[in-house]
């Protein structure tokens, strides 16, 4: 497991759901398939209302106009991040964009399993809210031996909880991994 | 030590005398359902983890309904459709509902029940966040995504982390014109969208037990919408009378320990309920039905696992019948089951179905439809600026189509109601004539 990761931040507000994570009608790409794959990549984010769009000033796209990947590498939210339906596309597109880490104040419940048991991204929860201190576009820095995440463009740190026992399903790197490694299932 | 009934459920299924919440367990699968959105991801994991000749865990206890993009001429919808049947045919599985046969269904939730596969006591995971529906018959159920489905798939197992129990009593009777539904969109209003993030919502008291099974399942189909892991009801004499004719497997009731420990209380008087709307865009937006009255609708929709059951259709009914809706209006049956009943159900000698038609409303094949908008050509879909009342559960941005599209969610009665005037109307207005 990687000890930091620094990248660009996008931003958005409380109860971002998993509709406008990946809107329902891309839902029918494989997840399987390399080329179809992308599709998910291109949608990710697509149904985030403009103005909520990239917080604070909104109105930015999370991935380019025929583009595949997005230039931010680190998502923020508030609460209740991933809230609705149980589609693992919803993790699995952030991470086909290129996503390496979700920080929210809190996360539905589904999401976050999803993002643990599939391996996609770590999702860690703040401590504090952040989304007023952290701008779409500033240089953020996890560091996960400290539980701490600096935001580089303005200097201001925050903590992070703790991820508990999921600590050892992101270690191993997806639940199967898990379930081999503890002999639940054969290697 | 006393437990409430999810614990208990918990325990037996972890082989533990007892859990406490917080508790991380492996519990053993009594039914994996899936559908089409996420039956061909699972299936894809679960070959890339177990091999390509891997076999399902154990035939009997797979499940799977497609019913999302069913009746549509998008490529890769209907291509997901084909993978369910390859697997189906590969693995042999007794229990698949295909579209376009005599066995298609309709909506998984509502088809879970009425073709017996929920059972007291048992735990039921399904790839859909709506899957706590079946909570109703005081069992565990809950949704989960492709990768855990997979791990199921291959192992018959999961871990689950035990939740702490909300328990939302109801006192009283309810006045006629009220429904699960808001019941529901009141205590989502009253806890949030994240008011129950983690927990099982459990409903009890007098006027709840009173509910049909119908009414109990709209009652824990939105548990997701405030956050709920799982949402329960103590099995009784109605779930036994529902059960019969549809499973003759054996199952255990379990009942919450008087002495149990709860994260959460709330006692309601049934009587002072109202009807209750959810405002665009999100559930917990709460607003008594008469302080909209002024809100122009462009149109009303009544289907979906919360909002398709005969039970609304005959509240719908009820106020339809021999009236003129004032704008467009969409009946969409959420099984076949319950579309055939839509036949046969009549009130003074016409049937539902007739009372819809007459009325001027349009009736869709059984299926999610425009519930969560879909592709393009779906039956009901908000495409531009609608403003929409809705039986269904969820109203976030987008979620019935267009982004632009505002939608408030009701009770049948409300949506009903409303159909007959174009605004937002108390079901009152037209039930005490
Ligand atoms: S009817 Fe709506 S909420 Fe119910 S399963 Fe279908 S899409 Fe989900």
């Amino acid at each position: 497991m990687k000890k930091t990761i620094e990248g660009k931040a996008y931003v958005l507000g409380n109860d971002v759901d998993t509709d406008q994570i990946i809107p329902a009608e891309h839902l029918v790409y494989s997840l399987t398939d390399p080329e179809e794959k992308k599709n998910y990549g291109k949608f990710a984010l697509s149904g985030v209302p403009q103005e909520a769009a990239g917080l604070p000033d909104g109105n930015h796209a999370f991935v380019d106009e025929g583009k595949f990947e997005s230039e931010y590498t680190i998502l923020i939210g508030g609460k209740n991040f991933g809230c609705g339906s149980s589609r693992e596309h919803a993790p699995a597109c952030l991470k086909i964009a290129g996503i390496q880490a979700v920080v929210a104040e809190s996360f539905a419940r589904i999401f976050y399993r999803n993002s643990v048991d599939g391996g996609f991204f770590i999702p860690f929860e703040s401590k504090v809210r952040m989304t007023d201190d952290i701008k779409t576009g500033d240089t953020l820095l996890i560091d996960l031996g400290a539980e701490t995440l600096t935001n580089k463009t303005s200097g201001k740190s925050f903590s992070l909880k703790s991820l508990g026992e999921v600590i050892d399903i992101i270690e191993a790197g997806n639940i199967f991994e898990y379930a081999r490694k503890t002999g639940l299932i054969a290697k | 030590m006393a437990m409430t009934v999810t614990e208990k459920i918990l325990a037996a299924h972890a082989g533990k005398e007892s859990v406490v919440p917080g508790d991380n367990i492996w519990v053993d699968v009594d039914v994996l359902m899936t559908h089409d959105v996420c039956g061909p991801g699972t299936i894809g994991i679960f070959k890339e983890q177990f091999g390509q000749n891997a076999k399902v865990w154990d035939r009997e206890k797979v499940v799977i309904i497609p019913d999302h993009y069913v009746f549509t001429k998008d490529k890769h919808a209907n291509r997901n459709i084909d993978i369910l049947r390859e697997f189906v045919k590969e693995q042999d599985l007794p229990y698949y509902y295909d579209v376009g046969t005599d066995n298609y269904k309709g909506v998984c939730h509502i088809a879970l029940a009425q073709e017996g596969h929920n059972r007291p006591g048992e735990i039921l995971f399904g790839t859909d966040s709506h899957t706590c529906t079946s909570g109703a018959f005081g069992m565990f159920s809950t949704g989960i995504g492709n990768t855990d489905a997979a791990f199921i798939l291959g192992t018959g197992k999961l871990w689950v982390k035990v939740p702490e129990t909300m328990r939302f009593e109801f006192t009283g009777t309810f006045p006629p014109y009220i429904m699960a539904k808001d019941i529901l969109l009141q205590v989502i209003g009253d806890i949030g969208v994240d008011g129950a993030t983690y927990r099982t919502m459990e409903w009890a008291g007098d006027a709840v037990y009173r509910f049909s099974m119908e009414e109990r399942m709209t009652l824990c189909n939105m548990a997701i919408e405030a956050g709920g892991k799982n949402a329960v009801i103590e099995a009784d004499e109605v779930t036994l009378e529902y059960l019969k004719g549809r499973t003759d497997k054996p199952h255990t009731i379990h009942h919450s320990d008087p002495d149990a420990n709860y994260y959460y209380k709330k006692t309601y008087n049934a009587d002072e309920m109202v009807p209750i709307v959810a405002k665009p865009h999100s559930p917990d937006n709460k607003a008594a039905v008469t302080e909209c009255t002024d809100v122009k609708l462009d149109r009303s929709y009544i289907g979906s696992c919360t909002g398709g059951k005969l039970t609304d259709f005959i509240a719908a009914a009820k106020l339809l019948k021999g009236k003129k809706v004032a704008i467009d209006t969409f009946i969409v049956p959420a099984t076949r089951e319950v579309e055939q009943d839509l036949y046969k159900t009549k009130m003074d000698g016409e049937s539902l179905a007739d009372i819809f038609k007459n009325a001027g409303a349009l009736l869709g094949e059984p299926s999610c439809a425009a519930c969560l908008g879909g592709p393009k050509d779906t039956f009901g879909r908000a495409n531009s600026t609608e403003v929409v009342i809705s039986t269904t559960n969820r109203n976030f941005p987008g979620r019935m189509g267009s982004k632009q599209s505002q939608v408030y969610l009701s009770s049948p009665y409300t949506a009903a109601a409303s159909a007959l005037t174009g605004h937002i109307t108390d079901p009152r207005e037209f039930l005490n004539n």
